[in-house]
């Protein structure tokens, strides 16, 4: 087992419980937060899988697709947040309202 | 050497992007860029079909890089088809946004961002690499939230944020996927993807055969993400939220457009990368889009308010896109070609169905169906458009949609799948129910004293002339499918020399 | 395009172009709206004319537009289309006419004769089809544009009835798509021939052949009315007098009639459909559904219910005859085709100048009309009688030409039907015209509409059933002369036997 596949390992967790979260919280901002955080994971794995093969260097296009990930991860957690306060004033509630409403 | 009119791949998508800065930075003159880019692109398809005919498919390698490093912009029949389904739906809904948005600034928010969406959609369409995908997907994601969110109300609000959490958990899987299948080929443009994997290229790589196992894991979890993205019964908790309470031309791009765009990365990945023995899989989503079918069209019966009747009509019409998946090979041909002219139909249909929605919100003040009731008769032209639309939604001709489904019934039977045939066959008759509990409106007479003649407004015009579009699909498929063959995106064509001879077998 | 290629395509235009006009000029522009309708159909028949002395000459008109690849939107006008095409096109002119006259002031005028005018055009497709592609895409034109006609008048009544309408015939229309790919599949062509087109096909396909054929005459049978999918025509009865005259005499009745003889004659040919044991079963069907019509008629109190069943009834004449194998029995069933026509118009237009004039709905408000409406109630009677089968009436050349066929074939009990059913249309017609002629009228008509003295109601309404009820008699003395739909129909039944 070497320390990369620990890394990917760890990724997936984190991957896991963020997903639960996202699921399960009601708060929009630990929605918002969950998400950035199995974005995290994801990122992990992906950094994490760079060297292809045992003795070669890491290749640097799955750290390309990192960055970029990264990237909009920001914009769209900004974004979010936007929805959010948006939501929040308009209903008092940092949550969802009901889908349904007929 | 770029081919000679591959340019235009690059004008495809640089037009609307630098028109969404341009719309940004000069609001004032938002309207007529919007106008002027919605023109020139429609006239980019007409050439590129032109083109496409002339020289077969196309490719521009930006900076002259070339695969596997650089971008490539790819273009054959069947991205033709895309582009040309986002510029004939594209350019109405344009000219009706002029109609839907006050001139004043604060509308001004929906042109650079509806733009940005449109050169978000043309380059996902032209892409071939699997990262240039997920970078369109995103930023087509990313401007279809802001778009819904345009609105402003609380169900406006909160179908973005649902729309916003599931486009961007569904964009990191895909990610992920994308690092995965990198990991194992060492290619991320699809061609070379595909010659990784389906070829006697697969036993090239490090344990032949087996090493396909992670390959799948990459692969599903790219198609666990599109199927939510395209929200495929039962991952489409969020369109009906999201699509009924985005201002009505957002809604007719969503429903037309951006599901769409997800599927047709679908079909990429099925018809260019998977590897061989994917059979279950297919039949997996043709069940699925046969449940939606069934599914969402229950539930846009059930609906008391016209919008959601039509988003919930768009997650039963998205199965129909799903059905070819599981035609057996031999005939899957066939049954592409039908979905392909379909996708066509459903987005300008759709778009005639939300402009309906639109103008009834605005010109009577409600479009619940139990308020429509006193009111519906007033508005015969925006009916009258919603009916003809919902011919094609119904797959009766002469429309478009009749030919699409004529297409999915043959392969269908032509492969002895009779479970198929009688989805398509049901799936017209319960879209049939919904539809005419809309049109049946135009015609109560409850007694109330007739309201004085009014004279029918430009918004209806234009969606009555949408919706006469569709019946003009009805008599271009013949030119329509022959530019589809270019490149053979679905391999052999189909029929053989019976399809190109007009007047059929002797 | 050659003239040849043209003229099928002006048919069509001559009735579809006023309706489009019509939908885009204001409901107030009255004289505008009457100048196209009668425009429109006057060129239609003599278009029409010209092109059915051409078809008579021997000249072939055919027009083909490729609407998927390897098939097309094919309008032909072989002798046997000719037939419903002069019928839809002179009876056309006949209703619109009285329309005009009828919804003088009733709203709506313009979406009625915009729809009516698009109804006529898709019946003339239906006729002129010339494969099953362009045949289904006019018979669902047909479903679209006639349920606009049946809700017409807005109320709960007639948008319930507007619901039925389309469950049945887009469930049937449906049911017919599927039947016509499985045979493309199977036959890789829809293209109609003189004797079929499927009798080439492996034994090994008979079985879905015989299966196709029953989902084919299912999906057209609806429109047909054949018992047991008939339940829809009773209840459409709420639309308003010529467009259940329209229904019933010319185009959704006889676009499903004339679906089963092309699927008959010209998709599986008459020969090979009996081979194939195909036809016994349907012309057992057409028996059961004219005793059956018949029979519920009798009970019916509301005039227009009654005509309704009498519809049912008299329009599986053409499919007995049809399904009955036999040069004579053909020629029985097709006639018929024109003859039911003719006659079924003229009792739904008196009837409607009954409600219009008298307000009188029921057969048991008649007693004594025909002192108050003699004009009226005369037509009424001279079809009447015709669809009882008295000669020399055109009912009673169907019917001779029916039995004669009957015998030919070896099956005698059609004799049997025959004259069952003869005795119960005189047990349903002949009690309306004795109370009508015979019986006391009330001291006066509660809501006489007319003006006394002058013509019993306006000659918008008079005219056209008196046409009809003359042409009943006249086609019937003259039967044998050259043009007659008599004549015209035996040299398409030479066309589909072996000679």
């Amino acid at each position: 087992m070497t320390v990369a596949f620990l890394y990917a390992l760890s990724g997936v967790a984190l991957f896991v419980v963020a997903f639960h979260a996202l699921v399960n919280r009601r708060h929009l901002l630990h929605k918002i937060m969950s998400l950035n955080v199995l974005g995290s994971g994801v990122f992990l794995v992906i950094g994490a899988l760079a060297r292809r093969a045992p003795t070669a260097d890491p290749d640097p296009v799955p750290l390309a697709l990192v960055i970029t990930g990264i990237v909009v991860a920001v914009a769209a957690t900004a974004l979010g947040i936007v929805i959010m306060l948006r939501l929040q004033a308009a209903t008092g509630r940092p949550e969802l309202p009901p889908a349904d409403r007929n | 050497m770029p081919q000679p009119g591959a340019a235009l791949l690059v004008v495809a998508v640089l037009l609307p992007v630098s028109a969404a800065a341009a719309c940004f930075l000069a609001p004032r003159l938002a309207r007529g860029i919007a106008v002027a880019v919605a023109l020139g692109l429609a006239s980019v398809v007409v050439l590129l079909a032109v083109e496409l005919v002339a020289h077969g498919p196309l490719e521009y390698r930006v900076g002259g890089w070339g695969a596997p490093l650089g971008i490539d912009l790819r273009a054959d029949g069947l991205t033709l088809f895309m582009l040309l389904a986002a510029a004939l739906t594209g350019l109405p809904i344009t000219v009706y946004g002029l109609a839907y948005f006050p001139a004043s600034a604060a509308a001004g928010g929906f042109w650079p961002l509806w733009m940005l969406l449109w050169g978000a959609l043309n380059a996902l369409f032209l892409s071939g690499d699997a990262f240039n995908l997920y970078v369109t997907l995103e930023l087509m994601g990313l401007s279809a939230v802001v778009l819904v969110a345009l609105a402003g109300s609380v169900d406006a609000l909160g179908g973005a944020m649902r729309y916003l959490l599931m486009t961007l958990t569904a964009s990191l899987i895909y990610l992920l996927g994308v690092g995965l299948l990198y990991h194992q080929t060492g290619v991320l443009d699809l061609n070379l993807l595909g010659a990784a994997l389906q070829g006697g290229a697969a036993d090239a790589l490090q344990g032949g055969a087996a090493a396909l196992g992670p390959a799948w894991v990459a692969l599903g979890l790219m198609c666990a993400a599109l199927l939510v993205k395209s929200a495929l019964f039962p991952l489409h908790f969020w369109l009906p939220p999201a699509h009924s309470s985005a201002p009505v031309p957002v809604s007719a791009a969503l429903s037309g457009l951006v599901v769409k765009a997800t599927v047709y990365l679908l079909l990429r990945l099925w018809l260019d990368v998977m590897p061989p023995g994917k059979e279950d899989l297919g039949t997996a989503l043709g069940v699925l889009g046969a449940a939606a079918i069934v599914w969402g069209s229950v539930q846009a019966l059930r609906q008391s308010e016209l919008k959601l009747l039509v988003a919930y009509s768009t997650v039963a019409q998205l199965g129909y896109l799903f059905l070819p998946f599981a035609v057996e090979a031999a005939h899957a041909g066939v049954a592409w070609r039908g979905a392909a002219y379909f996708v066509l139909c459903h987005a300008l249909a759709k778009t005639a169905m939300f402009m309906t929605v639109g103008n009834l919100q605005k010109l009577g003040g409600s479009a619940r169906l139990g308020e429509l009731r006193h009111v519906a008769r007033q508005f015969p032209v925006s009916l009258a458009a919603f009916g003809i639309a919902g011919i094609t939604i119904i797959g009766l001709p002469p429309s478009g949609g009749f030919l699409a489904k004529w297409l999915l019934l043959q392969a269908s039977i032509g492969a002895g799948q009779w479970w198929l045939a009688v989805v398509v066959l049901a799936g017209g008759l319960l879209s049939a129910a919904y539809v005419f509990r809309v049109v049946g409106l135009a015609f109560v007479e409850d007694g109330s004293e007739s309201a004085p003649a009014r004279r029918s407004s430009a918004a209806e015009w234009i969606t009555l002339a949408v919706a006469l579009g569709t019946l003009a699909l009805g008599f271009t498929a013949p030119p329509m499918l022959r530019v589809l063959e270019v490149g053979s995106p679905f391999g052999e064509p189909f029929g053989g020399a019976l399809l190109w001879e007009p007047g059929g077998a002797p | 395009m050659s003239w040849n290629a043209a003229l099928p395509l002006l048919v069509l235009l001559s009735s579809l172009a006023p309706g489009v006009l019509i939908f885009a000029i204001p409901e107030s522009f009255r004289r505008w709206r009457t100048l196209l309708n009668l425009a429109g159909a006057v060129l239609k028949v003599a278009l029409v004319g010209v092109m059915a002395l051409g078809v008579a000459d021997g000249q072939e008109f055919e027009l083909r537009f490729p609407l998927l690849p390897g098939m097309d939107l094919a309008l032909v006008a072989d002798p046997l289309a000719m037939l419903l095409v002069v019928l839809s096109s002179v009876l056309w002119l006949v209703t619109t006419v009285y329309a005009v006259g009828y919804l003088e002031r009733s709203p709506h005028r313009r979406r009625f004769f915009g729809f009516f005018s698009i109804c006529v055009t898709a019946t003339v497709g239906v006729a002129m089809a010339g494969n099953l592609l362009t045949f289904l895409l006019f018979y669902e034109l047909l479903t679209l544009s006639t349920y606009p006609l049946v809700v017409h008048r807005g109320t709960d009544v007639a948008r319930r009835a507007g619901r039925v309408y389309l469950i049945y015939t887009l469930t049937g229309g449906t049911v017919l798509f599927g039947g016509i790919v499985w045979l493309y599949v199977l036959a890789g062509t829809v293209e109609f021939a003189p004797r079929g087109f499927v009798s080439g096909l492996p034994a090994s396909e008979h079985g879905s052949l015989a299966l196709i054929f029953l989902i084919l005459v299912a999906g057209v049978g609806v429109k047909a009315a054949l018992v047991p999918l008939h339940g829809w025509l009773p209840r459409a009865m709420v639309a308003p007098a010529p467009v259940s005259a329209l229904l019933h005499a010319v185009a959704v009745v006889k676009a499903g009639v004339f679906g089963i003889v092309r699927i008959v004659q010209n998709v599986y040919g008459v020969e090979f459909s009996l081979d194939l044991g195909l036809t016994p079963p349907l012309a057992v069907v057409a028996a059961v559904t004219i005793v059956y019509g018949s029979l519920r008629a009798l009970h019916q109190d509301d005039l227009k219910r009654r005509l309704a069943f009498s519809t049912v009834s008299q329009v599986s004449y053409i499919v007995l005859g049809t399904a009955v194998v036999g040069p004579l029995a053909t020629v029985g069933g097709l006639v018929h085709l024109v003859h039911q026509g003719l006659m079924k118009i003229t009792l739904f237009l008196c009837a409607g100048n009954l409600a219009e004039t008298l307000d009188i709905h029921r057969i048991s408000e008649m007693n004594g009309v025909a002192r108050r409406m003699p004009w009226t109630m005369a037509a009424f009677s001279v079809a009447a009688l015709g669809m009882i089968g008295l000669p020399p009436l055109v009912g009673f050349i169907s019917k001779w030409y029916l039995g004669l066929g009957g015998v030919e074939a070896g099956e005698s009990w059609v004799l049997a039907v025959l004259v069952v059913s003869g005795m119960l249309n005189g047990a349903y017609f002949l009690p309306i015209l004795y109370a009508a002629w015979f019986r006391e009228p009330p001291p006066r008509w509660p809501h006489d509409q007319g003006s006394p003295g002058r013509l019993e109601t306006s000659w918008w309404l008079l005219a056209p059933p008196l046409t009809t009820a003359f042409l009943t008699l006249f086609l019937g003395l003259l039967a044998s002369a050259p043009f007659s739909p008599l004549r015209w129909v035996q040299f398409v039944g030479g066309l589909v036997y072996e000679p």
